[in-house]
Parts: C-alpha cells; sequence; structure tokens
C-alpha cells in the first residue's frame, strides 16, 4: 500500500503539472460557467417570460436550485445544459488521463527500473488509477461548487438539504461514468503498447457510443419492429421500449438518465422517446430524493460494474504480463 | 579482490526457465559470494537477462529456485528488491523530471527516510559526477549521463547487491571504463557484490573477479579468468603457432625439452606449441640452430575472446 501511495503522490503531481490537465480544467470551468450564466438568465427572466424558445420549467417551487444544473437554451437543435455537457465531456478526461498509464512506462524503458524496487506490481496500476480518480474528481466538484456558488448569489435562493445531497449523488455519478472511461482507456495503455493506438482507439469509441448511437438505435429499433401507417398503439409501444433499450447499450444514455432524474426531480420516468419540449408541458410533480434513486439505481449499477469491469481486466492482464527488459 | 568474503549471495538451483517450448534458461547452477564482482557474459538472447527477471522476481521460474541473501526471489520478491539495485538494459527516466526528482521517487518507493533522502541523492550524484547536473532535466542528458545516473538510482537504496544489465552497451570506451572503475571502486569502498550481464567481453572482463559464460541457455563455463583459459585450452597461458620448412621429429623433442613449454602439437608443417612463458626467441633460435625455414610464427594469449570464440564457435 506505501508503494501505491508514493506513485500516487508522483502521478497526482504529474497531472496537475502536465499542459493536457490544464487545458481540460480551463475548458471544463469556461463551459461550466457558461452554463451556469445561461441557467442563471433563463431563471431570472423566466416567471415574467412569455419567450418560449426558453426551456422553462421553472415554477417557483422546491427544487428551484436544481435549475442550475438543468436548465438551457432550446435553440439550439439539442437541448445542451450542464448534465448534457458532463455527460459529453467527462469521458473525455477519463481516456486522456488513462491511455499512457502504463503504456507510457513501458515505452520509456520506466517499468523495469520500477518494478524492482521493493513494491508490489499492482501498486504502480493501482496508484496511478487512484490518482486519476482523485484528479478527476477535484475537477468535476470544484467546477460544480464554483456553479453552486455563483447560483446562490446570483438567484439568492439558497439549496434545500436534499438539494444539496442530490447534486452530491450527480458528483459520484460523474466520478464513477469517469471512472469507467479512465478504466476501459488504461486497459487499452495495458494492452496496445504504442500510446497513440491506445487513444485513437479510445476516442472513436467514446464519439460512437456518445454521439452516434444515440441516433443509430432508434432507427434499429424501427428496422426490428416496423412502425407503419395504422400501426396498433401496442406496437408502436414496442417499437419506443426496444428503441431506449438499445440505447441504454451506450454508456452515455445511462449516464444521462441517471443524473437527469437525479438533477431534475420532476421526471418522473425515464423514457428518452419524450421530447424536451414534450415534458417542458408535464405538470411538475417533483419526486422525492428516494423515489428518484430508485429510478436510476439500475443504471447506476450497470456503470460501476463497467468501471469495475474494465479495472479488473486491466489489474489482471497488468499482473501477467511478461516484464522482459527489451 | 581481497574483500570477497565466502558468504553466498546469489545462489540459483537447477533454474530453468521455458517459454512456449522454448528453454531459454537450462538447469543453471550458479553462486555468487559477498564482494564479488561476477560477469555473466554471452551473446544476446542467451537467457541472461531472464536470469536476471528471476533474480528479481518478475518473472518465475519453471523449475529450480534462486534466492537472494537467503530469500527466495520467487517468494519473497519485495525482500529481495530491497537489497538488490538493477540497472535495466533498456533504461529509462522520467524525461521531464530532474535528476534530482527521479531518484527522490526512487527514494520514496525504498522508503528511504525522508530526512536522509537530499543528502543521499546527493551523495549517489556525486560518486557518478552528476552532482552538478541534479537540478537539470533528464531530457538534456547524453545516453552516457544517463547511464551514470542509471548507477547513482541504484544506489540509492543502499543496495547489497547490484545488477547490471549491459552496463557498456552503446556508449563509448571512455565514458563504458569510467563507469567499470565506477563498479570497482563501489565495489571496495562499499562493499557492493556487482553482477554484471554483458556481451562486451574485453570491456568487461577487466573488473571481474570471476565470469560465468553462457550459451543457449546453459552455463558453460564459471570461473576465474585465468583458470577458465586453462581449463579450456588443455594448458597453459601462451599458444604459439609456427609454420615451417619441415618439422622432423627431433625438432618437436628439442621444443618440448624447452623450460616452461607444456604441450608440442604437429600438423604436417604447422607446430602448435601451448607454454606458460612467451618462449618465441628460444623457439626461433632453436629452429634456425637446425637449419630450418621458419615461415610463420603467432602467438595468442588465451583472452576471454579465445574463451568467448572458443564457446560460440558452433553458433
Amino acid at each position: 500500500m506505501k508503494g501505491a501511495l508514493t506513485v500516487f503522490r508522483k502521478e497526482i503531481g504529474d497531472y496537475f503539472g502536465s499542459k493536457i490537465f490544464i487545458i481540460l480544467l480551463a475548458l471544463i470551468y469556461i463551459a461550466g460557467l457558461g452554463f451556469a450564466y445561461l441557467s442563471i438568465q433563463a431563471i431570472k427572466s423566466a416567471p415574467m417570460s412569455t419567450d418560449q424558445s426558453l426551456l422553462v420549467k421553472v415554477f417557483i417551487d422546491e427544487m428551484f436550485f436544481l435549475k442550475l444544473f438543468t436548465v438551457g437554451e432550446l435553440r439550439a437543435i439539442m437541448t445542451f445544459n450542464f448534465v448534457r455537457f458532463f455527460g459529453a465531456f467527462i469521458p473525455l478526461i477519463g481516456i486522456l488521463f488513462g491511455f499512457n498509464a502504463i503504456n507510457s512506462e513501458r515505452n520509456s524503458g520506466n517499468i523495469s527500473r520500477l518494478l524492482a524496487q521493493p513494491i508490489y506490481r499492482d501498486s504502480l496500476i493501482n496508484g496511478k488509477f487512484l490518482a486519476g480518480i482523485t484528479t478527476l474528481t477535484i475537477m468535476i466538484s470544484s467546477i460544480v461548487f464554483i456553479v453552486m456558488g455563483i447560483g446562490l448569489r446570483a438567484i439568492g435562493v439558497p439549496p434545500s438539504s436534499e438539494e444539496i445531497l442530490r447534486i452530491l449523488i450527480f458528483i459520484f455519478i460523474c466520478i464513477i461514468y469517469g471512472m469507467f472511461w479512465m478504466s476501459l482507456s488504461m486497459l487499452f495503455s495495458v494492452l496496445m503498447k504504442n500510446v497513440a493506438a491506445a487513444i485513437l482507439t479510445a476516442i472513436p469509441i467514446w464519439l460512437f457510443l456518445t454521439f452516434f448511437w444515440p441516433y443509430i438505435a432508434p432507427q434499429l429499433a424501427n428496422q426490428i419492429v416496423p412502425v407503419l401507417d395504422g400501426a396498433t398503439l401496442a406496437t408502436q409501444l414496442k417499437n419506443l421500449s426496444l428503441s431506449v433499450d438499445l440505447m441504454r447499450i451506450s454508456p452515455f444514455i445511462l449516464f444521462y438518465e441517471a443524473t437527469a432524474a437525479i438533477v431534475d426531480p420532476t421526471l418522473g420516468h425515464l423514457s428518452l422517446a419524450v421530447s424536451d419540449s414534450d415534458l417542458s408541458k408535464l405538470i411538475a410533480n417533483p419526486l422525492s430524493l428516494n423515489q428518484s434513486f430508485i429510478q436510476i439505481w439500475p443504471q447506476l449499477i450497470v456503470i460501476i460494474m463497467l468501471a469495475i469491469i474494465c479495472f479488473a481486466v486491466s489489474y489482471i492482464i497488468f499482473m501477467k504480463q511478461e516484464i522482459r527488459s527489451t | 579482490m581481497n574483500n570477497v568474503i565466502d558468504k553466498p549471495i546469489i545462489i540459483a538451483e537447477n533454474l530453468t526457465k521455458q517459454y512456449a517450448a522454448k528453454t531459454v534458461v537450462n538447469n543453471l547452477n550458479l553462486t555468487v559470494s559477498e564482494g564479488e564482482i561476477f560477469g555473466l557474459l554471452g551473446p544476446n538472447g542467451t537467457g541472461k537477462s531472464t536470469i536476471i527477471l528471476m533474480m528479481l522476481g518478475l518473472t518465475e521460474p519453471t523449475a529450480g529456485s534462486i534466492s537472494i541473501d537467503g530469500f527466495n526471489s520467487t517468494k519473497e520478491p519485495i525482500k529481495v528488491k530491497r537489497i538488490t539495485g538493477y540497472l535495466p538494459e533498456r533504461l529509462g527516466f522520467y524525461e521531464d523530471m530532474t535528476a534530482r526528482q527521479n531518484l527522490k521517487y526512487t527514494a520514496d518507493l525504498n522508503s528511504v527516510p525522508a530526512k536522509d533522502i537530499e543528502a543521499k541523492i546527493s551523495e549517489v550524484l556525486e560518486i557518478v559526477g552528476l552532482e552538478k547536473n541534479k537540478n537539470s532535466l533528464v531530457r538534456t542528458f547524453s545516453k552516457g549521463m544517463k547511464q551514470r545516473l542509471g548507477i547513482a538510482d541504484v544506489l540509492v537504496k543502499d543496495p547489497r547487491l547490484v545488477i547490471l544489465d549491459e552496463p557498456t552497451e552503446g556508449l563509448d570506451i571512455k565514458i563504458a571504463n569510467q563507469i567499470l572503475e565506477n563498479i570497482q571502486i563501489l565495489n571496495r569502498q562499499k562493499n557492493i557484490t556487482f553482477l554484471i550481464c554483458s556481451h562486451q567481453l574485453n570491456l568487461v572482463q577487466r573488473i571481474c573477479t570471476r565470469i560465468g559464460i553462457m550459451s543457449k541457455g546453459n552455463l558453460i563455463g564459471e570461473g576465474r579468468i585465468d583458470h577458465l583459459g586453462r581449463g579450456l585450452f588443455s594448458a597453459g597461458k601462451y599458444r604459439i603457432e609456427i609454420e615451417v620448412s619441415e618439422a622432423p621429429a627431433q625438432i618437436i623433442d628439442k621444443i618440448k625439452g624447452l623450460d616452461k613449454v607444456l604441450s608440442v602439437d604437429k600438423k604436417e608443417n604447422v607446430i602448435e606449441i601451448t607454454a606458460d612463458e612467451d618462449v618465441r626467441s628460444a623457439i626461433s633460435k632453436l629452429i634456425i640452430d637446425n637449419n630450418l625455414l621458419l615461415t610463420r610464427m603467432n602467438i595468442k594469449d588465451s583472452s576471454l575472446e579465445d574463451i568467448y570464440l572458443k564457446y560460440f564457435k558452433e553458433e
């Protein structure tokens, strides 16, 4: 364990000193502050607004503070709010933190020197993984807390304890989600000697699952269960639920469903087939935290399992890999 | 070396390693005593590096066992690695870190007490002559400097045994000799045992107290260099080869009668003589006195190269 801590300390230092970290941190801060600004504008103008272009589900009700994270601009093709931005961006952070974890040590020739020190072999991979998660946690929680702080000043409505709890759960889901992508790219760093190959494998997977799969899945569902003119309601429903199930193959969808239900208590169900504009017509009927949690736990478990499986596989492969000097 | 004490630090017993169907190390039995500089020599790909990996517990032997200072390398690798320094063949450092930061990381991994670390780093950098490059980034270092930093890196943990894999590979002769001198000094002053794996015989042989020769996974010769030579070439340190116009039997007998000559072998007009001394002048005098024509005369001392050539002739 001591070895892992030493590796951890060194890696943390590396992360915070690296250009990639500074760039990612800058991007996430700029985007986070941008979304905070948009949300505050929307919230401030909401009660008097008749402008339907704003996605406003703001009612003077409880859970007001959470709107900071869910209200966005509808003028874009897709509503892009804080939560969705995180869903798209966190995997990138995870990938960039993990893709060169092991193979760079191997390529630079450091690995045989390191493993000749009196530490267990897993100290290396454990230390690196821990350092990655810690850095990720610091990045995500800092921007969420900054947005909360700004929001508090701008709106002047303090968050209730339940809202704080929901935000903490949101941060937790973000970290788990980032952990999954980091374990996945770490797996590639164990499997592939070439650093470029590792990142060029991880990034397309991220792009595909995040941006293409949600569009491909409904098409696929249409092929399997065609909805023809005059199709029965049952067929339509079947098509719909198949489409949603297919979409859930992508961890992005799982993340989105989980976080949406947590930060938007009015979401009574998780069907993605309902568009945002439809949702805004629903009567806000916030669920209790307990109920929201029941909604998301399958999603949460799957993300956690995916992260654990990826890490376990890279751990086992790394432990069994031959360390040759040449 | 006078500081060799008769206490074994490396003991390999019937050590065997197979990858798939290929035997990389075959039934190795080897003992290295404390205070020795043992040279494990042989061409590339003869299992030297694999032996090292098994010593450090990074690879498990297929059969047999190896222990360092009484600790079984496979079962107690941490204890072994606590007292053993290892300089890998493909040595790498964190290029974006300074020499000091790299050494500090190694010191931390070895649990060197925080208060001693800085002094220790200065001390080992001093030994290899990199004290003034302490705060330079490793990326600015030349190959030779990196190799010296490698030696410093190994010394940070105060090892009792240091294993060097091809320490002089790719270095120019001056720097290679500097490194070897460093090794010799460390051996004498700090009584560190060294195991040097190399294919550069002439270079490395100089400082070794004993050598072992590897061929295709087998240790085919082991001992002090001079002993090894004697055992190999029936006897004698000098081998003189002469060619004469004709070689009557009486001249052979006369050469045999010379002082220090051990054996004489005749193949037609070529006579091979082994002797403990350089007896060329006596031989040439003898031949001229007998009215024979000396057409050629060569001398070979049985250096490591000869041993090496002999062992690897069949490859």
